[in-house]
């Protein structure tokens, strides 16, 4: 079974050009939003931690620290939010043509995608006025990226399936992101948290993406998995973690998608 | 027929639908419905439904509202999975279940026809060679950069429909949506069905509308109660669908004559043979008995025939000398088939009318011989014959 033919590749151009042209429909800066959004979200966090609380003095360029960590999250947040309801949303596709039914998620995946590489692009913008020194590490984002991907389309998959016989999923899931945005260490560095917690921390894999994330773009003193957990299982829990996600998510996403139509 | 190639075949399909009110829509539902031990309702909507459209057919798939005709063309179209049995589609099949599927108002006319030629399953390079076609067949041409949301509507149709009509694919289902739209929109509709029958191409068409049907279709299959009731012409399909929704609407008039029963005057039909029935041929002997047990001193009694659309077709009065409380008449209307209705009115010595609020009972009068419909028009049919010379009555 091919999953990317010429047909479904127009199918998803043309839902993410839509989604993309219809998001800031109306508004005079149109996609300039796109760069704003996180420039303003920035310039908050900048006065926030560095004159308010300063929660990150001890970190070399904290205000890019914190936006890469930022940045992630809320493509974490806005690809996972939009998936699990682009099933239910794309409702009158399903119920009248029958393209896959997995496009609608991959859609709001790469929608989201196209957020985070604007957003990136401030990130890299920034960190350049801030003094960080580009070098080769920063390709590590590429896979760390792919990582991000694959564990937000995972839920996804999951969350949409669910979505569509339990209306409850998007409000608990919405709990979930809120209890997990300080579950992470987003705001605060993992520094100021004791040592022998850290490996409980890496469990989760978002705290794995960010402080990876970090460590390549910004400094090389950021605590990762790979410089606080020692034993192999601990190591490779947030990997297993991802790709268990991912796979319990399309199975179960598959075997439900036959009866979209019917049950939305 | 049999060495023809088959374009869809549709072998032994099932298709259940678990009733809203039993499905868990939030985890209180599910909760309670696994507490209390719900089990869930299904309706069976298709039930082993079987049929194989050739290539080059033009197929109609009839039935009532109600029928599962349109389940039907969804699972064919591949929006529902079968509960059991197969659907094998030989080659490409574009399904217009509506037309205009994913139109966004804020894209303009032309990206609406590529994301919409893309939701049909055709690449952008297709759609690259038919955009030109389908903007000039809309007439379109200088609106194609505004917004979808500054189209009338009448343009949103062309263009939506423009695209349906220049899809080209192995098979092309329609639903009967497609029927909706002014004089004018219809008749263009009808054209390009005429040109795909003309061309060999191979359609599904799902409608009620039998002349549409009779007009278009090559093979066809009636649909009732999820059962196949009959394949193959559509001549004899119309028939029957005729003969179906006759005997709801006689099972209907029947019910409502009952109701009328208790008032002050009523009536009853039957056959010559004694049966009752509210359906009968043109010019066949209707028996009826007109009653008005619970009016006293009734002198005149006038019966009524109405057609359903008002008029008055005829009444005939019968002087009550003998102070009965009931009579039988038998008449042989030879009526343009229809529903018609019966009144019966009663007066007094004084010509006052006894019955203040008479009911209207129900009467259907079915085609003779099933296709001389055509043969004469009118209200009534009067009886006549052609000659080739004058009669021979006349005084030479």
């Amino acid at each position: 079974m091919r999953y990317m033919t010429t047909k479904n590749r127009a199918i998803l151009r043309e839902m993410v050009v839509t989604d993309f042209k219809v998001r800031y429909q109306g508004s005079i800066l149109g996609y300039m939003w796109s760069l704003l959004k996180p420039l303003f979200l920035f310039a908050i966090l900048y006065i926030v931690f560095t004159y308010i609380i300063p929660l990150g003095k001890d970190i070399q360029h904290y205000p890019v620290y914190l936006l890469t960590g930022i940045v992630l999250w809320n493509f974490f947040t806005e690809a996972t939010m939009q998936g699990a309801s682009s099933v239910v949303a794309r409702g009158d596709l399903i119920r009248k043509v029958s393209i896959p039914r997995y496009l609608v998620v991959i859609t709001s995946t790469l929608s989201a995608l196209i957020n985070l590489g604007l957003s990136l692009i401030v990130v890299v913008i920034f960190a350049l006025f801030n003094g960080v020194m580009p070098s080769l590490e920063w390709l590590m984002m590429i896979p760390i990226i792919l990582e991000l991907i694959l564990l937000a389309t995972g839920i996804s998959f999951l969350l949409s399936a669910l979505y569509v016989k339990f209306r409850d999923i998007t409000y608990i899931w919405e709990i979930f992101l809120q209890a997990g945005f300080y579950a992470t260490p987003i705001i605060y560095p993992l520094t100021k948290v004791p040592e022998q917690f850290h490996k409980w921390f890496f469990i989760n894999p978002m705290a794995q993406i960010i402080q990876d994330a970090r460590y390549a773009m910004v400094t090389n003193t950021t605590t990762t998995v790979w410089s606080s957990v020692h034993s192999l299982v601990a190591l490779s829990a947030p990997f297993v973690i991802v790709i268990a996600v991912f796979i319990v998510g399309a199975l179960y996403f598959k075997r439900h998608s036959a009866y979209f139509a019917e049950d939305i | 027929m049999a060495d023809k190639e088959i374009a869809v075949s549709v072998k032994d399909i099932h298709k259940e639908f678990i009733l809203p009110q039993s499905k868990n829509s939030t985890f209180k539902q599910t909760v309670v419905n696994i507490v209390k031990k719900n089990n869930k309702v299904t309706q069976k909507t298709l039930d082993g439904v079987s049929f194989n459209v050739h290539k080059g057919d033009f197929f109609g798939i009839v039935g009532r509202n109600g029928s599962g005709k349109s389940t039907l063309l969804k699972l064919i179209a591949g929006v529902y999975t079968p509960t059991a049995g197969n659907i094998d589609v030989h080659g490409g099949l574009t399904p217009f279940i509506e037309l205009g599927v994913g139109f966004n108002p804020e894209l303009s006319g032309r990206d609406n026809v590529y994301l919409n030629g893309a939701l049909l399953g055709f690449t952008r390079k297709q759609m690259d060679e038919m955009y030109s076609e389908i903007v000039a067949f809309a007439e379109l041409e200088p609106f194609m950069d505004q917004k979808l949301k500054n189209y009338s509507s009448g343009m949103q149709v062309r263009l939506a429909f423009s695209i349906a009509i220049k899809a080209k694919n192995d098979v092309l289902i329609f639903d009967e949506v497609l029927a909706v739209g002014d004089e004018a929109f219809q008749r263009k509709c009808l054209d390009v069905f005429e040109g795909y029958k003309a061309n060999g191409q191979t359609v599904i068409l799902v409608t009620h509308d039998m002349e549409t049907m009779k007009r278009f279709c090559t093979r066809a299959v009636l649909i009732n109660d999820g059962e196949v009731l009959m394949t193959g012409d559509p001549k004899a399909i119309a028939l029957k669908y005729s003969d179906l929704n006759q005997r709801s609407i006689d099972s209907e008039s029947l019910k409502k004559n009952a109701s009328h029963m208790d008032s002050a005057s009523s009536i009853k039909t039957y056959t010559s043979e004694g049966q009752e029935s509210v359906s009968f041929k043109a010019g066949e002997k209707i028996c009826a008995n007109l009653s008005w047990k619970n009016l006293k001193n009734v002198d005149q009694v006038v019966l009524n025939i109405y057609k359903q659309s008002g008029e008055h077709i005829t009444g005939f009065r019968y002087t009550n000398t003998a102070n009965r409380d009931s009579v039988w008449v038998s008449m042989a209307p030879n009526v343009m088939p229809g529903s018609y209705q019966f009144m019966l009115q009663t007066f007094s010595i004084d010509n006052i009318q006894l019955d203040d609020a008479p009911r209207l009972f129900d009467l259907s009068i079915r085609n003779q011989y099933e296709d001389t419909l055509d043969e004469w028009s009118g209200l009534v049919y009067v009886d006549h014959s052609w000659l080739d010379r004058e009669p021979e009555t006349f005084e030479k």
